[in-house]
């Protein structure tokens, strides 16, 4: 008798170990197929291991047998929420290796759909977050006019997800005239749908209590895990691609940055409704810019990378050529590597290109903002209760079309 | 831009010589080639150099090239927010070289070396989980190799016998297509049907 053989003294009940289960893939709060393993040690998450890969399809793989532009419609099947965002980097990453100037009125519907894009991304976002710590009305709300903006998508490309409209050298076909006002009209209409979203949610007692001081990340833990977009604008950093390193024309467009002060859920909640607003500021600013004659004009760079008019080809055989070659063959991109980034909605959406002067990449490789933001869940969701990792995963504005790629 | 870039890159050179193999601007873009041993010392001096202070980890990735002796560049980008320019560093390395693993100095690097790893199959040494992230589990081979084929060598199906899915050798009704689109003139190495009767007559 030692002393060590007393441990008879605990019966079963009493012998605690910490518990380990399966947080998905099939769970309404993963957005998606995440699967998570969670060690909790009664209901505090003590370690938390996301499985992903399980929407693996090989883009990158696939991208180097496929020309340059038929590899475009990859990129909408990446970030579903908001496909248009994506094309645009990998059209910037074409024309930065080829060297094509953009025309002014090109420029300017992508500036105009990338805000687009980022209203669908936030709308969705900020209302199935407000799902996910229980309210139901919000995303019925935002769905409607998520509707609204898809029906804009599909009525300059024909289509209402994969839109394929962003091309290297420009877009793919001009706006109609109508478009156009009707854009302005919803964008004249949507703030009060936003001010009813934000009358049900931002000082609703609930989402209060499930978002403050939840996942709180502070800048330098933003910096270490790298990363981008509302999650380091939501720890006080005023960092947006946009202002920072411009692209396309975002320059002339005048737009404020929000930023967060304590770093939780609810900040970075805050700042993507104050993102709203400043998308809908920018496309007002882009409406205005189209309609001006300094705004009209030819949407694609005409060149060795597009298309010959459709008027043209009827009546020149080089024309027809051109179409046919380009439509096979396919264009030829110099020798060079390059790194192309977006500010995407859910943060910097990068692509970097390696190309050996053929009329294909020779390799892709795309750099998703949220496999980041996914990789640092063990760090922010452990010592969390099991209830927050949903609040969590929401926060984060995980979407597994590009964390798997 | 670009002249900000040139001096950021000699100030690197000057001050870490030993690890910088040569760089270059292209496109607007820096890019340092990096000795493979050196990787993490210089990665560590370009996080907390006041000139430098990338403080992001943007990408890890890597590009196979098979004809070459050291077959993988290994490419990390980095980014400043405090000093806003970015850098690309390349590491041309062996098939059964260890890469230095950078996790120490960015946490953000541990999926991104896990991701090259299960691509790539290379090891990174000193990294705490090299488990495969994006591919099945159970999987075999490294997808994105040039000596890879597109089509894998397994493929999937429910069996209503054994209520389960079960994994196949990939069967394909049609050979996978790559199609070769150069032009005849320009690119193509391949003979041209008829061409060899050309030979047989002379």
């Amino acid at each position: 008798m030692d002393g060590t053989k007393f441990d008879d003294a605990l019966t079963g009940e009493q012998k605690i170990r910490n518990f380990n289960i399966n947080f998905g893939p099939q769970h309404p709060a993963a957005h998606g197929v995440l699967r998570l393993v969670l060690e909790l040690d009664g209901e505090i998450v003590e370690r938390c291991d996301p499985h992903i890969g399980l929407l693996h399809r090989g883009t990158e793989k696939l991208m180097e047998s496929r020309t340059y532009l038929q590899n475009l419609p990859y990129f909408d099947r990446l970030d579903y929420v908001a496909p248009m965002n994506q094309e645009h980097a990998w059209c910037l990453a074409i024309e930065k290796l080829t060297g094509v100037e953009v025309p002014r009125r090109a420029s300017l519907i992508r500036v105009l759909y990338s805000e687009i894009g980022r209203i669908l991304n936030h709308l969705l976002n900020v209302t199935t977050q407000a799902m996910d710590v229980g309210a139901l009305t919000p995303p019925l709300w935002g769905f409607e006019e998520r509707e609204k903006l898809m029906v804009f998508y599909e009525r300059a490309c024909g289509a209402r997800l994969h839109a394929a409209y962003f091309r290297p050298g420009g877009v793919h076909q001009d706006l109609p005239g109508d478009l156009i006002d009707d854009i302005e009209t919803w964008a004249n209409e949507f703030p009060a749908v936003l001010a009813d979203i934000d009358g049900l949610l931002t000082e609703n007692r609930i989402f209060k209590q499930r978002n403050a001081d939840i996942g709180v990340v502070s800048e330098q833990e933003a910096l270490d895990w790298g990363f981008s977009g509302v999650m380091v604008r939501g720890s006080g950093m005023a960092w947006d691609l946009r202002r920072a390193q411009p692209y396309e024309c975002y320059d002339e467009f005048e737009f404020q940055i929000p930023v967060g002060k304590n770093g939780d859920c609810y900040d970075r909640y805050l700042v993507r409704m104050e993102e709203m607003r400043q998308s809908l500021h920018i496309i007002h600013q882009a409406i205005a810019k189209l309609r001006a004659p300094e705004g009209q004009g030819d949407v694609l760079a005409r060149g060795k990378i597009t298309p010959p008019k459709r008027s043209e080809m009827k009546t020149s055989m080089e024309a027809l050529i051109h179409h046919f070659k380009l439509y096979t063959e396919g264009f030829h991109v110099p020798e060079g590597e390059v790194y192309a980034a977006v500010e995407a909605p859910k943060g910097e959406f990068g692509v970097y290109l390696v190309a050996d002067g053929s009329n294909k990449p020779y390799r892709a490789k795309i750099r998703a903002p949220g496999f980041l933001h996914l990789q640092a869940m063990d760090h922010i969701a452990s010592g969390h209760q099991l209830a927050d990792v949903a609040a969590i995963i929401g926060t984060m504005d995980v979407v597994f079309g590009e964390i798997d790629r | 831009m670009t002249n900000a870039l040139k001096e950021l890159g000699g100030y690197i050179e000057l001050k870490r010589g030993d690890c910088v193999l040569g760089w270059e601007i292209a496109h607007g873009e820096l890019n340092v080639d990096v000795a493979l041993s050196n990787v993490t010392g210089l990665v560590e001096f370009l996080k907390t150099d006041q000139n430098c202070a990338f403080s992001t980890l943007v990408d890890i990735t890597a590009v196979d090239y098979p004809e070459r002796a050291k077959r993988y560049d290994v490419v990390y980008h980095l980014l400043s927010m405090y000093q806003n320019h970015r850098i690309r560093l390349r590491v041309a390395t062996r098939e059964d070289d260890m890469v230095p693993s950078i996790t120490e100095v960015y946490p953000a690097a541990n999926w991104f070396e896990r991701e090259v790893f299960d691509m790539y199959g290379i090891l990174f040494s000193g990294h705490p989980d090299l488990r495969r992230i994006l591919t099945d589990y159970g999987f075999r081979g490294h997808p994105l190799r040039k000596d890879f084929p597109t089509t894998g060598y397994t493929e999937v199906r429910y069996d209503e016998v054994h209520k389960r899915v079960v994994y196949e050798p990939v069967s394909l009704v049609q050979e996978y297509r790559q199609f070769d689109f150069m032009s005849p003139w320009e690119g193509a190495e391949y003979i041209l049907p008829g061409d060899e009767k050309q030979e047989g007559s002379k």
